[in-house]
C-alpha cells in the first residue's frame, strides 16, 4: 500500500465550553494514503467531524480546545505549526466538502471568482488560467452552462449544484487529500447518487485520498474501500468495507447494519432497533462506552476499557474492539 | 389492505387537489392535481425529491393549507364541512406531527405539560384521569416516566419525537399524518421511531400517513406507497410491488439512486443516473413533467401529459410507456 498522507495517531481531543467539557475524541488513529477513500461512519455527536477535521485547526467556534496526539500531513507534523502555516495547508494540501455547502461559499460573492481566486491562490495560476481552470471545475462537477453559472450568486443555484460548486471549490487548490464531511446528507436521493459518482470519479482520476466522514451506510458502501466505524468517540471496529460491512464483529457495528434495511436483498433483517441512545460524552463511565445499549454486555465491560485487536490479517488488518465476542465465538486474534 | 371492507369509506380521498401559491416571481404549482384514496387502516408512505410538494399536499389534505381546487373527504365526510361543523371532532380524529418537531412545541413548557394540554383543550377527564393518560401514552412510545418534568428541547432527537408522537395519540385519533419524522433522525434511533409507528398502528389500529426520504424504510414498513414528481402523483400501488416491479421510470431511478449497505451488491449494480434536478414547480414542462429528465422519453411525452393508469404491478402509474406496458401484459 501507498504512504499514508495523512495519519492521525493516538487523538485525544476535549472540548470545554462554559457549561460542560466533553471528551469527543479519544484515543483514536487513522491514516489514509492517495488513491484510496477511508470512511468514517458514526451517529451524531460520535466524533466524526472534530476528529477528522480538529487536527486541521477546524474546530467548533467558542468552545476551548485541547488536543493531543500526533497528526502528519506527508509526513510533517501539523500539530506545532502557526495558525498561519495551518491555514496555508488547509487551503492547499487539504480540500474539504461541509456539509452546510454555505458555511464554505461567501454569499456576498459569485460564484466563478470564488473559485478563480482558490486556484490562483494555491495552484499557482494566473488570473486568466485561473478563470478558465474555475469554469472547467464547474464543469468537471457536473453544473451544466458553467459559463453562465460563473457568474452566478451561490443562492441562485440549487441544494445540489450548490454542493457541486463546493466539490468544485475544494479542488480548486488541487488538494492531495479531499475530506468530504457529510456531503451527501441533506440531499434527495436522485443527487445523492450523483454526488457519489462524482466524488469517485474525481478520486480515480486525480488519486487523491478521500476522507469520507458519514452516518449513512449506503454511501459507505458506494465509496469507501477502508471504514472506521466510531462510537462515542472510540474506535469500534475497522477493517476494509467488505469486512466491516459484510463481516462486522462489533456488536454497535451488528446493530448499526441490522437497522439498515436493504430492499435488494433477500437475507437482510429489516429495521432491528438498538435500544438506548449514545452516551453524554460529558459524563463518561469508565469501561465500554456501548454497554449500556450491548446484548452481549458482561460485568467486566463496565469496568474495562476494550482495546482495538487484530481479528483478521492482510492489507488492511480488521481490528474491533470487544473482548466478549471475540471470546464468546472463538475468534483468533493476531495481537 | 385488501381485507378492508367495503362498506368502510376510506380514511382520505383526495380528489383534483391543486395548491398553487401566487408569488413576486410566478405562480408555483406546488400541488398540481392529485388524486388520492388511503384506505381505512392502510399505513401510507408519500416520498418523492425535495420540493415536490409532499409537505403542501399534507397540510392540504388535513386543511392546514387552503387548496386552490379540489376535493378532500375523510372518513367519509367532506373535511371542509366537516372541521366548518365540529372543528374539535375533527382535531380529535386527525393529527399532524411537523417536520420538525421542536419548532411545534413550546420552549418553556415540561414534556408533562405538552401532552396533557390537547386533553385540557378538549375538556377531557378529571387531574387524576388526565396523571392516568398520560402514564398510558408514555407507555405507548416507551418513554420513562422521568421525562414528564424535562422540557423538551433537553430531549435526545429520538425522545423528542416519541413526544410529538405520545401528543398526537394523546386524544385517539383515527388517522395520523406525518411530515418527515425520520428524517432527523440517527440511523440506529430511526429504526426504533419506525417500529413504534409500525407497533402502534397494528395495536391501535390507526391509519398512518408518513412523507418520508428513506425508501429502504418506506419498503420496509409502508404498506402502500405514493410517488410524487413535481406536485403530481407519478406512481402509486401497494409497496412491495412497486418496488419489485416500478412501472414509472422515475419511480425506476428513485430506486436505483438508493444504494445497497452491501459493497458485494453495489458494487457489480448497474445504475440510472438521473442528470440535473427536477425542474422548478414555476413553470413545469409541458406534457410529462418528467420528460426532462426521463432516459426513454418518446417525442409523445413532451405533448400530452400521461394520467394514472392501471399497471402491471396493479397500482397505477402516470407514464405513456408503462401504461402501453401494462396493457400488453393484462
Ligand atoms: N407558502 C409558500 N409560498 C410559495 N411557495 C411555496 C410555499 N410553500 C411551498 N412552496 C413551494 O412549493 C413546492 C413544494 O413544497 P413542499 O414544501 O410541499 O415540498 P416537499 O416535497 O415537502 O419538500 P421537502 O422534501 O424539501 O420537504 C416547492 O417548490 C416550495 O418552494
Ligand atoms: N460547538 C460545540 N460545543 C460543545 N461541544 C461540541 C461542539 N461541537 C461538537 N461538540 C461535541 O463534540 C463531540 C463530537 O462532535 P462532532 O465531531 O461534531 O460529531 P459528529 O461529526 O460525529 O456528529 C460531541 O460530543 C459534541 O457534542
Ligand atoms: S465490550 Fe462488552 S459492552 Fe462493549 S461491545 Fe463488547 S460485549 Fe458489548
Ligand atoms: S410519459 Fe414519457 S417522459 Fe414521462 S415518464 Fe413516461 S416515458 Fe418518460
Ligand atoms: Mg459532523
Ligand atoms: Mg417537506
Amino acid at each position: 500500500m501507498n504512504a499514508p498522507v495523512y495519519a492521525v495517531e493516538n487523538l485525544v481531543i476535549d472540548l470545554y465550553t462554559p457549561s460542560v467539557s466533553v471528551r469527543a475524541v479519544d484515543g483514536a488513529s487513522f491514516h489514509v494514503s492517495p488513491g484510496e477513500t477511508l470512511a468514517i461512519v458514526g451517529e451524531s455527536g460520535s466524533g466524526k467531524t472534530v476528529m477528522t477535521l480538529g487536527p486541521l485547526g477546524l474546530m467548533p467556534e467558542g468552545v476551548a480546545v485541547d488536543l493531543r496526539g500526533t497528526a502528519r500531513a506527508d509526513g510533517r507534523d501539523i500539530l506545532t505549526l502557526s495558525p498561519s502555516e495551518l491555514s496555508a495547508l488547509r487551503g492547499g494540501f487539504f480540500g474539504v466538502i461541509f456539509q452546510d455547502p454555505m458555511s464554505a461559499l461567501n454569499p456576498m460573492l459569485k460564484i466563478g471568482p470564488q473559485l478563480a481566486s482558490q486556484a490562483q491562490k494555491y495552484a499557482g495560476l494566473s488570473a486568466e488560467a485561473a478563470r478558465k481552470e474555475a469554469v472547467s471545475l464547474l464543469a468537471r462537477s457536473g453544473i451544466p452552462d458553467p459559463e453562465d453559472r460563473y457568474d452566478r450568486y451561490p443562492h441562485e443555484l440549487s441544494g445540489g449544484m450548490l454542493q457541486r460548486a463546493m466539490i468544485a471549490l475544494a479542488l480548486a487548490a488541487r488538494p492531495r487529500v479531499l475530506i468530504a464531511d457529510e456531503p451527501t446528507t441533506a440531499l434527495d436521493a436522485t443527487v445523492q447518487a450523483q454526488i457519489l459518482a462524482l466524488i469517485r470519479t474525481i478520486q480515480k482520476e486525480d488519486g487523491i485520498a478521500v476522507v469520507l466522514i458519514t452516518h449513512d451506510i449506503g454511501a459507505v458502501s458506494v465509496l469507501a474501500d477502508r471504514v472506521i466505524v466510531l462510537y462515542a468517540g472510540q474506535i469500534a471496529e475497522e477493517g476494509t468495507a467488505i469486512q466491516v460491512l459484510t463481516a462486522p464483529v462489533h456488536p454497535y457495528t451488528r446493530g448499526l447494519l441490522a437497522s439498515v434495511p436493504d430492499f435488494r436483498s433477500e437475507s437482510a433483517t429489516g429495521t432491528k432497533e438498538i435500544p438506548g441512545i449514545p452516551p453524554n460524552q460529558a459524563q463518561l463511565m469508565p469501561g465500554c462506552r456501548f454497554a449500556d445499549r450491548c446484548d452481549m454486555v458482561q460485568a467486566t465491560c463496565h469496568s474495562h476499557r476494550p482495546r482495538l485487536q487484530t481479528v483478521g490479517l492482510g492489507d488492511v488488518p480488521h481490528r474491533v474492539a470487544c473482548p466478549v465476542v471475540i471470546a464468546a465465538e472463538g475468534i483468533v486474534t493476531h495481537d | 389492505m385488501t381485507d378492508v371492507k367495503q362498506a368502510d369509506p376510506p380514511a382520505i380521498e383526495a380528489q383534483g387537489l391543486k395548491v398553487h401559491f401566487q408569488t413576486a416571481a410566478g405562480l408555483v404549482r406546488a400541488v398540481d392535481g392529485v388524486d388520492l384514496t388511503i384506505p381505512k387502516g392502510a399505513f401510507h408512505g408519500i416520498v418523492g425529491e425535495s420540493g415536490c410538494g409532499k409537505t403542501t399536499l399534507a397540510r392540504a389534505i388535513i386543511g392546514l393549507q387552503h387548496a386552490t381546487e379540489g376535493t378532500v373527504q375523510i372518513n367519509g365526510r367532506d373535511r371542509a364541512d366537516w372541521q366548518k361543523q365540529d372543528r374539535k371532532g375533527f382535531a380529535r380524529a386527525v393529527q399532524f406531527i411537523f417536520q420538525d418537531p421542536l419548532g411545534s412545541m413550546s420552549r418553556r413548557q415540561t414534556v408533562g405539560q405538552t401532552l396533557e394540554e390537547p386533553l385540557l383543550i378538549h375538556s377531557i377527564g378529571n387531574a387524576s384521569e388526565r396523571k392516568q393518560r398520560l402514564a398510558e401514552l408514555l407507555d405507548l412510545v416507551a418513554l420513562p416516566a422521568t421525562v414528564l418534568d424535562r422540557i423538551p428541547r433537553s430531549l435526545s432527537g429520538g425522545q423528542r419525537q416519541r413526544v410529538s408522537i405520545a401528543r398526537a395519540l394523546a386524544l385517539n385519533p383515527s388517522l395520523l399524518i406525518c411530515d418527515e419524522p425520520l428524517s432527523a433522525l440517527d440511523v440506529s434511533v430511526r429504526a426504533q421511531i419506525v417500529n413504534l409507528f409500525a407497533r402502534l398502528q397494528a395495536q391501535l389500529g390507526l391509519t398512518i400517513v408518513i412523507v418520508a426520504h428513506d425508501l429502504a424504510i418506506v419498503r420496509e414498513v409502508c404498506s402502500e406507497v405514493t410517488v410524487m414528481y413535481l406536485g403530481r402523483v407519478a406512481e402509486q400501488g401497494v409497496t412491495k410491488p412497486v418496488f419489485a416491479d416500478p412501472a414509472h421510470p422515475y419511480t425506476q431511478a428513485l430506486l436505483s439512486a438508493v444504494p445497497s449497505p452491501d459493497p458485494r451488491i453495489e458494487a457489480p449494480r448497474p445504475r440510472i443516473l438521473l442528470a440535473g434536478d427536477p425542474p422548478s414547480p414555476r413553470n413545469p414542462p409541458p406534457g410529462c413533467r418528467f420528460s426532462t429528465r426521463c432516459p426513454v422519453v418518446e417525442p409523445q411525452c413532451r405533448v400530452t401529459e400521461p394520467q394514472l393508469r392501471p399497471v402491471a404491478h396493479s397500482g397505477q402509474a402516470a407514464c405513456h410507456l408503462a401504461a402501453a406496458e401494462s396493457h400488453a401484459v393484462i
